[in-house]
């Protein structure tokens, strides 16, 4: 990758679509593995995306999936229109899901998709309002956590 | 430890057309919640799990897993067949109960570091 360059990719997630889930993220792994990313790092970017690109699935109603790719960093910024978040406390804390069962017996739903953001990401910010919709921003720096 | 090896030992059934048998598994994790697999499954770890739609490809193949091994006779999805075989994800069945599937991996020496 040339030191100027910066790639921006999009992905449209549509709602409910299992079919296509996660098809964001691996498009985003390959991309970065052609990049020559090191591996731990595509592993924890991986990880962030498909979580934010499921939540867009099963809780948000569709949204789209952005990918910001540097020499120093990847950006991912996952946005929807769905219902917000109304306490990002309480939806951050380990086991919250309000998942109905259907999702639940897919194996999804069990409240840790958050707290798997924020542990692979080098900083994140979850912006949310209820009706209006939710926006992560997740930063993975390229070279390894110190 | 190959993957063949472990298929061999347990009689594993090989669901995924044109499965690659040669990766070497560096251990595995046991879990039907997905979010737990992609947080604590390693690079090149077997999954064992009862779950059999297709988000199990997907996140097989984020993680880089080496198998993915379907047990208690569970039934696996034509999709996530599909799924499996489009990202070269290996998804193996059994009708063994997953403690006797993990009991047996264990037993053949594949363990984790902890
Ligand atoms: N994009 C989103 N839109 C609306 N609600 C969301 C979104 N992402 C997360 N949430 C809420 O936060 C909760 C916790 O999310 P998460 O930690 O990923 O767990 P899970 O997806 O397993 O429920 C969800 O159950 C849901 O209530
Ligand atoms: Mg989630």
């Amino acid at each position: 990758m040339n030191e100027t360059n910066k790639m921006k990719l999009t992905y449209d997630v549509v709602s409910g679509d299992f079919d296509r889930a996660g098809e964001a993220s691996s498009a985003i792994k390959r991309l970065l593995q052609r990049l020559g990313i090191p591996a731990d790092i595509i592993r924890r970017i991986a990880i962030g995306t498909y979580e934010a690109e499921m939540n867009v699935i099963i809780h948000a109603g569709g949204g789209v999936v952005m990918a910001e790719i540097s020499p120093e960093s990847t950006i991912i910024v996952v946005t929807d229109k769905g219902p917000g978040i109304p306490d990002i406390e309480q939806a951050k804390q380990e086991g919250w899901s309000t998942a109905p069962d259907y999702i639940r017996q897919m194996g999804f739903g069990a409240g840790m998709g958050l707290p798997n953001m924020i542990k692979c990401s080098d900083r994140i910010d979850i912006a949310s309002e209820v009706n209006e919709g939710t926006k992560i921003t997740m930063e993975f720096k390229h070279a390894d956590k110190v | 430890m190959k993957l063949q090896k472990i298929v061999e030992a347990l009689d594993l059934m090989v669901a995924t057309k044109n499965a690659d048998l040669g990766a070497e598994v560096s251990g595995g994790y046991a879990s039907d919640l997905l979010s737990n697999v992609m947080g604590q499954a390693k690079t090149d770890m077997l999954w064992i799990t009862m779950q059999g739609h297709q988000n199990i490809a997907a996140v097989a193949a984020l993680l880089g897993l080496s198998a993915v091994i379907v047990a208690g006779g569970s039934h696996v999805e034509k999709d996530a067949l599909e799924k499996a075989e489009r990202n070269s994800v290996v998804i193996l069945t059994t009708d063994l109960p997953a403690y006797e599937v993990i009991g047996r991996i264990y037993a053949l020496g594949v363990k984790n570091e902890i």
